[in-house]
């Protein structure tokens, strides 16, 4: 696994930077929107000149990871994002801005034989990816699967939450009392998903990603689609919520957000969970954000290393929820990482450590 | 594990003409899309005010599943599946108008809630119910392997009693839609073959 962010363009340096508790948040001026708060990736590297930003950061992350491997036809290659190359838009070109096209240019890139896998589901995106690899490795359909994940920050982005005045004017704080909104980051993570053990760091013992069919832009406010996805992703682990050791949540610092996930965690009875938000770190990054956290999880369970929830400092929801406030080291066997997005979405996967 | 699928029912949106397992329910030669759907949504007689907030491919998703589904009960249950090649773009390009000159920008959030694929899934998702697992895949074609592995899987591993899947495609005035039900009980067995002829012809 690996990822690229405004941390680090290698796993290493992210974390590295994690435990020294530095954000990617910057005071940045993007287009018309001058001097606000986003995770945006400094002197991004060129690296080929036939690619765009937002593929630079994709390439980034995933060449280390592919040019260990030999890719067959057993070898998947699943793409998600929310809006790929949309600043093509601007530009008046709108077939450079299909998602598939993004896809393809980067599975003949990196050589793979089998067609690309793109999901597109909102802010759910790139934890579902990993339910839909592991899911279609248990049909037969692949031996292994490379999850790519990646969005960029972009005026299109910045002015539809902005419209929605979902966008905090200071860097974000989940779960606290004075949370008014998201900061916009931008990241890219890689992961590889296999059939086989051998080396595994994880083993994924259960996911679901079940729909509030409540409202399009806002949570249930009884966190039910969420709620039912961690129990169905609880039930197929075989496990009870108490054997969760730590929940990488969602956290946006938005207010509906944070309290639909406190409300969704109590009912299971999870509330004295360690949870924590990467989102003081990195920002909301969208179709890349539940990779990415994932991958940050991974790196805390095989660590048994967690990392507070920056931005946090006063409760901030009905409910209690354990948030993570300072570096802690615990020993880790299960975790779950959860996220939800328009459109009434959910995912939750519970991780499983290997030889733990 | 080894008990096969079938394809229950099915819906096809197309060049003016809705059909349900192969039967016309609604023709006309109205060219526009905006003007068809309208006046398909119409003809249905169907009471949702929310019809009118949709963008475009939601508007012909919801049709598509409402024709398919409103036989249906316990519709919880059932899991959806969509896909198509264009993702959110026909709104994408919409709602970039709207921020693309300082002198006019005026970014509307009815508008920028539907620049994101799935919110046609979530929409059907609200109208029935369909308190269950979702998922949207983009693909230049439909991919039949991807999304016969993905349905079956959602039935055997008892995350979902049915699916409804297909692909509803929208872009400018280029639009398809068709979604078929599979569960464990129908008349065409769910293979790929089935499931290619059926979403490309």
């Amino acid at each position: 696994m690996n990822c690229v962010t405004p941390l680090g363009l290698d796993l290493h340096s992210n974390w590295i930077a994690l435990l020294e508790e530095n954000t990617g948040i910057d005071m940045h001026t993007i287009g018309y929107f001058e001097n606000i708060y986003t995770a945006k990736i400094k002197n991004l590297p060129t690296v080929r000149s036939d690619l765009t930003y937002l593929e630079t950061m994709l390439y980034l992350a995933l060449e280390p990871l592919v040019k260990l491997k030999n890719l067959d036809t057993k070898t998947g290659f699943i793409l998600s994002t929310t809006k790929g190359n949309i600043d093509f838009l601007s530009e008046g070109k709108s077939e450079e801005a299909q998602l598939n096209k993004l896809a393809v240019k980067l599975a003949h890139l990196f050589g793979f034989i089998t067609q690309p896998i793109v999901i597109s589901h909102a802010c759910v995106s790139g934890l579902l990816a990993v339910s839909v690899a592991k899911r279609l490795i248990q049909m037969g359909q692949f031996d292994e699967v490379f999850v790519l994940a990646g969005d960029k920050v972009s005026e299109f982005v910045l002015s539809g939450f902005g419209a929605f005045q979902a966008m905090s004017a200071n860097p974000c704080k989940p779960f606290d009392l004075n949370r008014d909104g998201v900061t916009l980051g931008e990241a890219a993570g890689a992961i590889l998903v296999t059939k086989s053990d051998e080396n595994a760091l994880v083993e994924i013992v259960g996911e679901g990603a079940i729909n509030d069919a409540n409202h399009i832009s806002g949570p249930s406010r009884t966190g039910e689609g969420l709620y039912q996805s961690i129990s169905s992703a609880l039930k197929e682990a075989g496990i009870a919520a108490s054997a969760i050791d730590f929940i990488s949540a969602h956290g946006t610092a938005t207010p509906y957000n944070d309290e639909m996930e406190a409300i969704a965690f109590s009912r299971l009875g999870m509330h004295k969970i360690p949870i924590n938000s990467l989102k003081g770190y990195y920002g909301h990054t969208l179709g890349a954000s539940g990779l990415l956290e994932l991958i940050i999880s991974i790196q805390s369970l095989q660590n048994n290393k967690l990392l507070p929830t920056k931005g946090f400092n006063l409760k901030g929801t009905s409910k209690d929820v354990n948030i993570v406030t300072q570096a802690m080291d615990i020993p880790l066997t299960y975790i779950l990482k959860t996220a939800s997005g328009f459109g009434g979405s959910n995912c939750a996967a519970i991780l499983k450590k290997m030889n733990g | 594990m080894d008990r096969p699928l079938y394809i229950s029912h099915y819906s096809k949106i197309e060049n003016g003409r809705i059909s349900v397992d192969g039967n016309a329910i609604f023709h006309t030669d109205e060219a526009q899309f905006f003007a068809f759907i309208k006046q398909a949504f119409k003809n249905q007689q169907i009471d949702y005010s929310k019809f009118y907030k949709m963008d475009n491919l939601s508007k012909l998703a919801f049709l598509a599943a409402e024709v398919l589904l409103n036989e249906e009960e316990d519709k919880e249950d059932i899991a959806l599946v969509l896909s198509n090649k264009s993702a959110s773009l026909d709104t994408d390009v919409k709602y970039q108008g709207s921020i693309q000159d300082a002198a006019n920008f005026f970014p509307s959030p009815a508008v920028f809630v539907y620049t994101l694929a799935n919110i046609c899934g979530g929409e059907i998702g609200i109208r029935h119910g369909m308190k269950s697992e979702h998922v949207f895949f983009v693909s230049d074609e439909f991919d039949a392997v991807t999304i016969f592995n993905y349905a079956t899987y959602l039935i055997k591993s008892l995350k979902a009693k049915k699916v409804l899947c297909g692909w509803v495609e929208l872009f400018e005035e280029n639009y398809k839609a068709v979604l078929y039900l599979v569960e464990e009980r129908g008349t065409a067995l769910h293979t790929t073959d089935t499931i290619n002829k059926l979403v490309k012809n």
